[in-house]
């Protein structure tokens, strides 16, 4: 019982953590995302000027130490937003600063998000490939 | 209410990254790019744009809304300038939050010195 318990309680409390810090870091680039739009940026520019900001902010804190501490306690909800990307790029640049310019920070720096950049882009060049061809049968 | 909808959007999205990380053999790593296809593949149907309509921040925040600004990105410039748009569409649409990402990464590893993980 003890055991059963063991398994499925971190279980939730993750899920729990996960879903409320992804939220609260949504929300507050929701937040960005009004500011930004009420200083006269356009929705798309808004968007990126959000995703900018996060990146900085996270890179910022992972630097300070904060955010692989969070990060251990929320989980998926700290690395699936763009701030993950961000600490993603930045905890190994940081680390590798010993290794060199060039083959430590500047090799190290897409460790984990050149997956990310490399398997989103074969998926949009398929999907523009395809989208192509649509649109020679179509227009 | 965009607010409420930002932060359950948002949350549900992570909330089934846990549940993936916990209850599968799946690495970070591998969620992640599982995320960016996903967000790429959804923006392909269509059905990505009106979510990001409907949960603003909370649709474009998690990393399925760089998939979704990949997807978006190649079929403006595949309607532009044909063929291609395949290749230039995806990293044009994404290049501020990637190049962020690079400058302030190395940015932040020349003033920050790598420290102890257990303090």
């Amino acid at each position: 019982m003890a055991s059963k318990r063991e398994k499925t309680s971190p279980c939730l409390k993750n899920c729990l953590f996960a879903f409320l810090s992804g939220g609260a870091v949504c929300l507050l680039g929701q937040a960005m995302k009004d500011l930004f739009a009420l200083l006269g940026a356009e929705e798309k520019t808004a968007y990126s000027l959000v995703a900018v900001t996060l990146v900085f902010a996270a890179g910022l804190c992972t630097g300070l130490g904060f955010y692989d501490k969070a990060a251990r306690v929320c989980g998926a909800g700290l690395f699936v937003p763009i701030t993950g990307f961000s600490n993603a790029v930045t905890s190994p640049a940081i680390e590798a600063r010993c290794e060199g310019a060039v083959t430590g920070v500047g090799s190290e720096i897409f460790k984990i998000a050149g997956p990310v950049i490399v398997y989103g882009n074969i998926a949009s060049v398929i999907y523009g490939v395809i989208y192509y061809i649509y649109l020679c049968f179509a227009g | 209410m965009n607010y409420l909808y930002a932060f359950l959007s948002g949350g549900a999205i992570c909330l089934l990254a846990q549940m993936l990380v916990d209850k599968t053999k799946l690495t970070p790593a591998k969620i992640l790019v599982l995320y960016v296809c996903t967000g790429v593949f959804l923006g392909a149907c269509g059905v990505y744009a009106p979510f990001v309509r409907f949960a603003g921040a909370g649709a474009t925040v998690p990393l399925t809304g760089f998939g979704y600004t990949l997807a978006s990105g190649v079929k403006e410039a595949v309607e532009k300038q044909g063929l291609m748009g395949c290749l230039t569409g995806g990293l044009t649409a994404s290049s501020a939050g990637i190049s962020a990402a690079v400058i302030f990464a190395a940015l932040w590893a020349l003033l920050f010195k790598s420290r102890d993980k257990n303090i």
